[in-house]
């Protein structure tokens, strides 16, 4: 992908996750130097490498690595308290086949792990969600989505870092702040951080 | 009026701070941002014995005026224009000293689109992630300047100019842009990989920070369906589903779902910066482009 840039397809989520880990491992090892490594749906792109040179040697050499699978650590989890009180939460339901409060119970009751983010500054996509139908994106997005707003949209769920327009399901609200440039870490959702939903009182 | 800032007094179409930008963060969804002609905000901090990383204002092709509210040497680049100091004409692309409270006026562009603005010692508005550059995607940084806005500059370097003048550039008669095929130029029909690096494009005035829009022959898709979100790369050539290609600049989302055709060479970008609305663009395959 252009001079300095090397865009990695795998097979799914899961293995760009893997991926991903194994990059972040090296690049601190030394062994890799990449400005931006970015995790996506299925992919991994590294940018700012040395040169051509490099792309060329990473493209033919990577695809015999040996990648161990995610190891995950029950401890990392960042427990988000939510009140589901979103709008959609009714068409959720109704989408599911399960009356309202399963909704909360349900979503509630999955470990999520942020994929990737994009969007915006600390807007994660996180993946988890399973034995529920994926939620369409609304016909029409809303022009104004406040921030904490939790949503829905395919197999991903993301909540929304600030005021902004959106066009995912939305399913509750979070009081926690996602992302301030000013705190270490700006981003609470960075890629890999596992998250789990935790329901508020109404 | 002593005090090291200057107060707007006419703040242009769209007139930013910018550096060079926050790259390391894209994994959080954070543009690059910063400068969109690296060399020209580089060659004023230059001239006016910053160093280049130092925050400059980006205008937008009709300038800005700014009142300093003490002493400082200010250099103008980029797009060529006019500049006056309490309406007196003085050189651009040269380090001028303008006195405390005098009215430093950058005028209309008289050709290209970005004019460059160094102040001694920097704007030196708080940074954000290690940048002071505003970013018109996600909004990160200062908001562009308002008229009356007062912004802070930082302790005049030391150090002197080690150039006294610059060059002015020529008008650009078309834009070329050396395209190496991108990640998904299997995507599009082999008839489309060719129509991209023979036929003429134009600037589209919906350009902006974020891409170089452009109008021309739509490229047709081999693959329907929609891709994935994948990480996206400055001069990426992506295409929307209306098939007119956008070349991403600084403020590029970090993912796109839109398949990239194509990525235009990094020290292309810079003439893309300047193109003006109108102007023919060629891409130009390069580095095994399909059937170049």
């Amino acid at each position: 992908m252009g001079e300095r840039a090397l865009l990695v397809e795998v097979a799914d989520g899961t293995a760009a996750a893997a991926l991903h880990a194994e990059l972040l491992r090296r690049r601190a090892a030394g062994s890799l130097q990449a400005r931006e490594i970015v995790p996506a749906a299925r992919t991994v792109l590294l940018d700012g490498l040395p040169g051509p040179d490099e792309v060329r040697r990473l493209a033919t050499r990577l695809p015999s690595w040996e990648i161990p699978p995610l190891t995950a650590r029950a401890e990392d989890v960042l427990e988000l308290p939510v009140r589901y009180d979103g709008p959609d939460l009714a068409d959720v339901a109704a989408l599911w086949g399960v009356p309202v409060p399963e909704v909360a119970r349900i979503h509630s009751a999955a470990e999520f792990r942020v994929a990737f983010c994009g969007f915006a500054p600390g807007f994660g996509y996180l993946t988890g969600l399973g034995g529920v139908p994926e939620v369409p994106r609304r016909a029409t997005p809303r022009t104004a989505v406040p921030a904490g707003s939790v949503g829905l949209a395919g197999p991903y769920t993301g909540v929304y870092p600030r005021a902004s327009p959106g066009g995912w399901q939305l399913i509750g609200t979070t009081r926690t702040v996602l992302w301030d440039h000013a705190r270490v870490p700006a981003a609470l959702l960075a890629p890999g951080t596992r998250v789990r939903f935790v329901p508020e009182a109404r | 009026m002593t005090d090291r800032a200057f107060a707007v007094v006419r703040a242009g179409a769209l007139t930013t701070v910018q550096d060079g930008g926050r790259p390391g963060h894209a994994h959080l969804g954070v543009p690059r941002s910063g400068a969109l002609d690296r060399p020209a905000a580089a060659l004023v901090n230059r001239l006016v014995g910053n160093p280049s990383g130092a925050a400059v204002l980006e205008t937008t092709l009709n300038g800005c005026a700014l009142r300093p509210r003490c002493a400082v040497t200010v250099a103008v680049g980029g797009a060529p224009s006019a500049v006056t100091v309490d309406g007196r004409a003085v050189a651009w692309g040269t380090p001028v000293r303008v006195p405390a409270g005098a009215l430093l006026e950058v005028g209309p562009a008289l050709y290209g689109v970005r004019g460059y603005v160094a102040l001694s010692g920097g704007v030196a508005v708080e940074p954000v992630l290690g940048s002071r550059a505003t970013d018109l995607l996600s909004g990160l940084g200062p908001p562009p300047l308002t008229d009356g806005a007062v912004l802070p500059l930082g302790l005049a370097p030391l150090a002197h100019a080690r150039v006294d003048t610059v060059p002015q550039p020529g008008p650009p008669r078309e834009l070329i842009l050396r395209t190496t095929p991108g990640p998904r130029a299997d995507w599009f029909t082999t008839a489309a990989l060719r129509t991209l690096v023979t036929r003429p494009y134009r600037v589209s005035s919906a350009s902006n920070r974020i891409g170089l829009r452009t109008q021309g022959p739509s490229l047709e898709r081999a693959t329907a369906g929609e891709l994935p979100s994948e990480g996206m790369v400055l001069g990426a050539v992506q295409v929307p589903p209306d098939g007119s290609p956008v070349v991403f600049l600084a403020d590029h989302p970090t993912t796109g779902g839109y398949p990239v055709v194509g990525v235009v060479r990094e020290q292309d970008l810079t003439a893309a910066a300047q193109a003006v609305p109108g102007t023919v663009v060629r891409f130009v395959g390069v580095g095994g482009w399909p059937g170049a």
